[in-house]
C-alpha cells in the first residue's frame, strides 16, 4: 500500500424488506420457489394495474432510519425510475428522488479491535426490486457471451431498501465493519434478513483516491458484482491498488462502473453508454404522496430495540467484555437480549459471557435449538452463575447442570438442594477422603514420594470421584499436596 | 424554452426504432407542436407550485396481507416466448 | 321504436320487474348488433357467448330477489379496459392478441350492478386520439352520418350507444375522451371527478389525468352508471375516500338558485354563426330554466392545450414503457433485447403513439425536464387556480363542448390540428374537475349531408357530481334536443 493516498469510499446497499407481501401488491415476499408463481397483474407489469404501497414497508424503512438517527421529513414521495430491461415488468422502477423517506443519519461500527467509528449516511428510500434473470449459452452463466436470457418475476415488486453513505470510509476493512453493523442493525430491527446469499444485501461500492490530508475528491469508480463481505473487502483494496497504480504512474481515472471478478481478483471496466443514465426521473402520479405523522413516527421511535452499536460499547466499555466475545453477542439480537438479562440477574458479565458463548453455544449448535428459545432461561442461568459464584457448585457440577437444564431440568438451585451437589468446602471432610484414597493406592504413594510428581493428577482425581464430584477442586489439590509431603 | 428536439436521440431512449421517413417527419411535427407548447414560457411561473396530482390524498396504503396470485400457465401463455416456467428474452448486451 | 332503444332506467326497470329477460335483452341487442356493425363498426371484439351468459346469471340473481340497478342492461365497454378472458387490445397492434387475465374495477362494478358486456369497443390507440381514427384495428363510423368520425378516443363506446348496439357505453377521458364523442353522437359523456371512478383495469394513457365515465342516451342512464361505478378501491390509490352521494335519484327540474358561469375566455363567436346560434340558445334555456347566468374568466384555460401535450406525452412515455415484447403483446425478434424492444414498438405502435411517447420522452429527459415537464405542472396549478376562483363566483360552468360537430375521415390530417379539438375540454381535465356534454342541439356542417349533433360542456366543482348530473338533467328534460333526430341505420342494416 502507498501511504501517499488515501481511499474514499462510499456504500451504497440495496436490502430486501422482511414483509409478508412485495411493495405494491399482495404477492408473497419470499427467497426462492417455483420460477414464476408469485406474480399477479401489478409486479408482473400488467396493462392496466396499478401500484398501493405497503404500510409495513414504509413503517420499516422509516424505523430504520430512526435507528440511525436520520431525519423523517414529512413529506416523502415516490417517483419512477424510467429505463428499460427484461427483468423489470414495467420498464420504469418505482423508486424515490428528490424526497426519501429518512434523510441523513450515522452508522456507527467498531473494528476487530474494538475501535468505534461512525459513518454518516446520505438518505434512505423505498423501492421496488426487480426480477430474476438467468443467462444461458454462455457456460458459466455470464451475462458475458450469453445468447439468451430467461427471466423469473418472483422476486419484483420485493420492497427494496437503498441506503446510501457519505464517502467516509477508508478502506476494505472499514467498509465490511461498517456493512456489519449496517447488517446487524437491520436485522435487530427485523427490517430484513440482510443475507448476501440470498442477495437480500446487495452493496456497490464507490471509490477514488486521493494524497493523504486533501480535502479534495479524486474520479471515483463504481464498483458492482461483489458476493460476499470477503469479495466487498477484497474488491476495495483492488481497486485501490489499481488507481493508486495509475495515479503513480501519472495517469488518470476515468469515471466508470467496474465490475468485481471474483476468480482472477480484479475489478473490469463494464463502461455504459452515456444516454444509458437519463432515467427521466419524475413524480409516480399512480400514487399520493407520504405524510408520515409525527405520532406514527414517535410510535416507531419508542418501539426501537437496543441497537448493536449501544450494545456493543456497552458490552466493552461497562461490562468490560472483550471486543470479540461483545461482537459475538451482538451478532444474533436474540443472543444479546438473552445474555441481557442474565447480566442483569447475575451481575458477573465475563462469567455470563462464558457460559452464554461457551457451553450454550455449543449446545445450542449441536440441537439446533436457538439459546433464547432453550429450556434454560436466562434466570436460571443467573441462578448457577450465582451457586458458582458463591462456590456453592464447581464448575465440573456447573457444567453437568447445565446439559441437564438444557433438557428441561429447570432451577439449578433446586437440584444441588434436592440431590445434595453442593459443593464440600470443609477441609475435614475432604482430608477423610484423601486419607481414604490414598491409603488404597499406596504403590501410587511410593511412586510420588520417589519423585514422579505428575501422578498427583491421579490421586486428585480420585478424591474427587470420592467426593462425587461435590469437593472443592482447590481445597483438594491443597490437602493431597500437604498430605504427600508429610 | 429550447424548441429543438434531437428525434433520434429520444428514440434510442423510447426504444423505438425509426425510419429515416419518420425522423424527418416527426422531427418536423414534433418542432411544430414545441413551437405551440413554448407559449407556456409566457406564463409567470417562477412562484407557481407544480401540480402533479389534483387530489389531496396522502398515505393511502394498503395492509401488509397476501392476495391471491395469478396462475403461471395462464400468464406463460401469453408469453411471446417462454422456456420452461421462464420468460425467453433475447440476448442481453450489457450497456 | 324497437326495444333496445329504450334507456338503460327503463330496460333495468323492465328487468327486475320481470317483464323481460336479460337473455330476451341480450339476444335483441345482438341481433341488432350483427346487423347495422358491418356500416358503423363499433366494436372490436363482440363478446356474444358471454354476453349470454352474463345475461342468465342476471336473470337468476333477479330471481333470487336481488335489486340490481342495471340488470340486463347491454353496456359497450371501451377496449382499454380489462375484462377476465377477453381480447383487451386498446386499439393496437402491440395489444392485439392480448387476452386481460383481470377484471377492471369500473368494470366489475357494473357487471355487479347486473350490466351485460356487449363487447369490446374501438377507440384511439391507446385513447390517444379525438376521432377514433388512430385505431391500428378499425374504423369506426359516425351513426348520424356514416361518412363522419364517431369522435373519439372513445369513439367505438360512443357509436355502440347511439346505434343502439349498447344501452350504455363506458368510456375514459384524458383530456376530452368521452364528452367529445358524447358530442359527436348525440349522447351524453361524462367525465366524473378524477379519482371518484377506479382506474384499476384501465389500460393507462395519462395517469394523472385518465377517468373512466358513462356515454348515456340520456342523463338519468349516465347518472345510474356512474353510482354504480363511483367510489373508492382499494386497488386504486389515487381513488378518493369519500361518500357518493347517489346521482341518479337526485336529479332537477329546474336551475332556479343555480348560478351558472359564462367563461369570457370561450366566447362561442369563434366557432362561427351556426355554432354561436346553438350556444346562445342554449345558454338562454339556462337562464329560462331559473339559472343566473354570470361572467367568469378563465384566463389560463388558454394554455390549456399546450400544457396538456407535455403532461400527457410524458406520463404515456413511461406508462407504455411495458410494452417491449417480453412479457406479453407483441414481439418482434432481434438478435439482442435491445433490438428486440427497438422492432417490437416500431412495429406495434401507430404514429400517434410513437409521436407522444417520443415528446413525452423529450419533455422527461436531462435538461428538458424544467422547461416542459415542470412548466406545464406549473401551468396546471394555474389553471386549477383559475377554475377555483371561477367557482367562488358560480356553481357550475357552461361551455361548448367541442369546437365543431364530427368531421369527415381524413379531415384533421395535422396533429396539431386534431390536438386543438379538446380546447374546451382539456383544461377540465387538468383541474381534475366532473364535467359532461349534452346535447344542445343540430347544425349542417359546411359541405354535410345531414345535421349533426352539437354539446353543450356543463362542468362543476370538484365532487360535485350530483349537482352536475342533476343539472343537465333538467337541461335535458326542457330542451330535448337529443329526440329530435334518429341515427341512420335502416340503409345499412344488414
Ligand atoms: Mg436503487
Ligand atoms: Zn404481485
Amino acid at each position: 500500500m502507498n501511504a501517499r493516498y488515501e481511499a474514499v469510499i462510499g456504500v451504497e446497499c440495496h436490502v430486501e424488506l422482511k414483509t409478508k407481501t412485495k411493495m405494491f401488491c399482495g404477492c408473497v415476499n419470499a427467497f426462492g420457489g417455483e420460477p414464476n408463481t408469485k406474480i399477479c397483474p401489478v409486479c408482473l407489469g400488467m396493462p392496466g394495474a396499478l401500484p398501493v404501497p405497503n404500510a409495513q414497508a414504509i413503517e420499516l424503512i422509516i424505523a430504520a432510519g430512526l435507528a440511525f438517527g436520520a431525519e423523517i421529513p414529512a413529506f416523502s414521495k415516490f417517483d419512477r425510475k424510467n429505463y428499460f430491461y427484461p427483468d423489470m415488468p414495467k420498464d420504469y422502477q418505482i423508486s424515490q428522488y428528490d424526497m426519501p423517506l429518512a434523510i441523513g443519519g450515522t452508522v456507527k461500527y467498531w473494528l476487530e479491535d474494538g475501535t468505534m467509528r461512525e459513518c454518516r449516511l446520505t438518505r434512505i428510500h423505498l423501492e421496488e426490486d426487480t426480477g430474476k434473470s438467468t443467462h444461458a449459452g454462455s457456460g458459466d452463466g455470464r451475462i458475458a457471451g450469453s445468447s439468451y436470457s430467461l427471466v423469473d418475476f418472483n422476486r419484483a415488486g420485493v420492497p427494496l431498501m437503498e441506503c446510501v453513505s457519505e464517502p467516509e470510509l477508508r478502506s476494505g476493512a472499514e467498509a465490511v465493519a461498517y456493512l456489519e453493523s449496517l447488517r446487524r442493525t437491520l436485522l435487530a430491527l427485523g427490517v430484513s434478513d440482510v443475507k448476501m446469499e440470498e442477495g437480500s444485501l446487495r452493496c456497490d461500492a464507490n471509490v477514488s483516491i486521493r494524497p493523504a490530508g486533501s480535502a479534495e475528491l479524486g474520479t471515483k469508480t463504481e464498483i458492482k458484482n461483489m458476493n460476499s463481505f470477503r469479495s466487498v473487502e477484497r474488491a476495495i483494496e483492488s481497486e485501490r491498488a489499481r488507481q493508486i497504480e495509475i495515479l503513480s504512474n501519472g495517469g488518470r481515472i476515468v469515471q466508470e462502473t467496474r465490475g468485481w471478478d471474483e476468480v482472477n481478483g480484479v475489478t473490469h471496466s463494464m463502461r455504459s453508454k452515456e444516454e444509458a443514465h437519463d432515467y427521466r426521473y419524475f413524480p409516480e402520479p399512480d400514487l399520493v404522496p407520504l405524510e408520515p405523522s409525527r405520532a406514527a413516527v414517535e410510535r416507531l421511535r419508542a418501539a426501537l430495540p437496543v441497537l448493536p452499536a449501544q450494545r456493543f460499547e456497552r458490552y466493552t466499555s461497562q461490562l468490560g467484555i472483550g471486543s470479540k466475545q461483545a461482537t459475538q453477542l451482538v451478532e444474533t439480537p436474540s443472543l444479546g437480549a438473552y445474555f441481557d438479562r442474565v447480566v442483569a440477574c447475575s451481575n458477573n458479565a465475563q462469567q455470563a459471557s462464558n457460559f452464554v458463548l461457551g457451553d450454550l453455544s455449543r449446545l445450542a449448535n449441536e440441537t439446533g435449538v436457538a439459546v433464547a428459545e432453550s429450556a434454560v432461561s436466562a434466570e436460571h442461568l443467573a441462578e448457577l452463575i450465582g451457586l458458582v459464584d458463591a462456590k456453592r457448585i464447581n464448575s465440573k457440577i456447573a457444567k453437568e447442570l447445565l446439559a441437564r437444564m438444557w433438557d428441561g431440568a429447570g432451577s439449578p438451585a433446586a437440584i444441588v438442594e434436592r440431590e445434595g451437589l453442593a459443593q464440600t468446602t470443609d477441609p475435614g471432610a475432604i482430608a477423610a477422603f484423601v486419607e481414604e484414597v490414598l491409603s488404597a493406592h499406596p504403590s501410587v504413594v511410593a511412586e510420588f514420594k520417589a519423585g514422579k510428581s505428575n501422578v498427583m493428577g491421579f490421586l486428585v482425581g480420585q478424591v474427587m470421584k470420592a467426593s462425587r464430584g461435590k469437593a472443592d477442586p482447590a481445597l483438594v489439590n491443597e490437602l493431597v499436596r500437604t498430605k504427600l509431603s508429610s | 424554452m429550447p424548441d429543438s428536439i434531437d428525434i433520434r436521440y429520444v428514440a434510442t431512449l423510447a426504444r423505438i426504432a425509426l425510419t429515416d421517413d419518420e425522423v424527418e417527419v416527426f422531427g418536423r411535427q414534433l418542432g411544430d407542436l414545441l413551437g405551440h407548447v413554448n407559449a407556456l414560457a409566457e406564463l409567470d411561473t417562477a412562484s407557481v407550485s407544480a401540480t402533479a396530482q389534483v387530489i389531496e390524498s396522502r398515505n393511502v396504503l394498503r395492509e401488509d396481507r397476501p392476495a391471491p396470485c395469478l396462475d403461471r400457465e395462464k400468464v406463460l401463455a401469453q408469453a411471446p416466448q417462454r422456456q420452461g416456467a421462464f420468460f425467453r428474452v433475447p440476448r442481453i448486451i450489457a450497456e | 321504436m324497437e326495444y333496445i332503444e329504450k334507456s338503460a332506467a327503463q330496460i333495468a326497470h323492465d328487468v327486475r320487474t320481470r317483464v323481460r329477460s336479460a337473455a330476451e335483452v341480450t339476444d335483441a341487442t345482438l341481433a341488432h348488433v350483427e346487423s347495422v356493425e358491418g356500416a358503423v363498426g363499433a366494436y372490436l371484439t363482440v363478446l356474444a357467448d358471454s354476453a349470454r351468459a352474463h345475461a342468465a346469471r342476471v336473470d337468476e340473481r333477479v330471481r333470487n330477489g336481488e335489486k340490481l340497478a342495471l340488470a340486463g342492461v347491454p353496456v359497450a365497454v371501451k377496449d382499454n379496459m380489462c375484462l377476465d378472458g377477453s381480447r383487451t387490445t386498446c386499439g393496437s397492434k402491440i395489444l392485439e392478441r392480448w387476452i386481460a387475465p383481470y377484471t377492471a374495477t369500473a368494470v366489475a362494478r357494473m357487471l355487479e350492478a347486473g350490466a351485460v358486456p356487449i363487447g369490446k369497443a374501438n377507440c384511439d390507440e391507446f385513447a390517444m386520439g379525438s376521432s377514433c381514427e388512430n385505431s391500428a384495428l378499425g374504423v369506426t363510423r359516425n351513426p348520424y352520418d356514416l361518412t363522419r368520425v364517431p369522435g373519439g378516443s372513445s369513439g367505438g363506446s360512443a357509436a355502440a350507444v347511439a346505434a343502439y348496439e349498447a344501452a350504455l357505453g363506458m368510456g375514459s377521458d384524458t383530456g376530452g375522451s368521452i364528452r367529445e364523442p358524447g358530442a359527436f353522437c348525440n349522447l351524453v359523456g361524462f367525465k366524473p371527478t378524477y379519482g371518484r371512478i377506479s382506474r384499476y383495469g384501465l389500460i393507462a394513457f395519462a395517469s394523472s389525468l385518465d377517468q373512466i365515465g358513462p356515454l348515456a342516451r340520456t342523463v338519468e342512464d349516465a347518472a345510474l352508471a356512474y353510482d354504480a361505478m363511483a367510489g373508492f378501491d382499494p386497488m386504486d390509490a389515487t381513488t378518493v375516500d369519500r361518500p357518493v352521494e347517489a346521482a341518479a335519484g337526485a336529479l332537477r327540474e329546474d336551475l332556479r338558485g343555480l348560478r351558472v358561469g359564462m367563461v369570457r375566455e370561450f366566447d362561442s363567436a369563434a366557432l362561427g354563426a351556426a355554432l354561436d346560434a346553438l350556444y346562445r340558445a342554449a345558454y338562454r334555456d339556462l337562464e329560462r330554466l331559473g339559472a343566473e347566468l354570470v361572467e367568469v374568466s378563465l384566463p389560463t384555460a388558454a394554455y390549456g392545450v399546450a400544457t396538456y401535450y407535455l403532461i400527457a406525452p410524458a406520463e404515456c412515455s413511461s406508462n407504455l414503457a411495458r410494452f417491449d415484447g417480453v412479457r406479453y403483446g407483441l414481439r418482434v425478434e432481434g438478435d439482442d433485447v435491445r433490438s428486440m424492444y427497438d422492432r417490437t414498438r416500431a412495429a406495434g405502435f401507430g404514429p400517434e403513439v410513437k409521436r407522444r411517447i417520443l415528446i413525452g420522452t423529450h419533455a422527461l429527459s436531462s435538461g428538458y425536464y424544467d422547461a416542459y415537464y415542470v412548466r406545464a405542472q406549473k401551468a396546471r396549478t394555474l389553471i386549477a387556480g383559475d377554475f377555483e376562483r371561477a367557482f367562488a363566483q358560480c356553481d357550475l360552468i357552461a361551455c361548448p363542448a367541442a369546437s365543431c360537430p364530427a368531421f369527415e375521415f381524413g379531415a384533421k390530417s395535422d396533429p396539431y390540428s386534431m390536438y386543438l379539438m379538446d380546447y374546451y375540454t382539456i383544461p377540465m381535465a387538468l383541474a381534475g374537475l366532473p364535467a359532461l356534454s349534452v346535447p344542445c342541439g343540430w347544425t349542417t356542417p359546411e359541405g354535410g349531408r345531414v345535421p349533426m349533433p352539437v354539446g353543450l360542456q356543463l362542468c362543476a366543482p370538484l365532487f360535485a357530481e350530483k349537482l352536475l348530473l342533476g343539472a343537465a338533467r333538467a337541461y335535458e328534460a326542457a330542451t330535448g334536443h337529443a329526440l329530435a333526430r334518429r341515427p341512420e341505420l335502416e340503409s345499412v342494416r344488414a
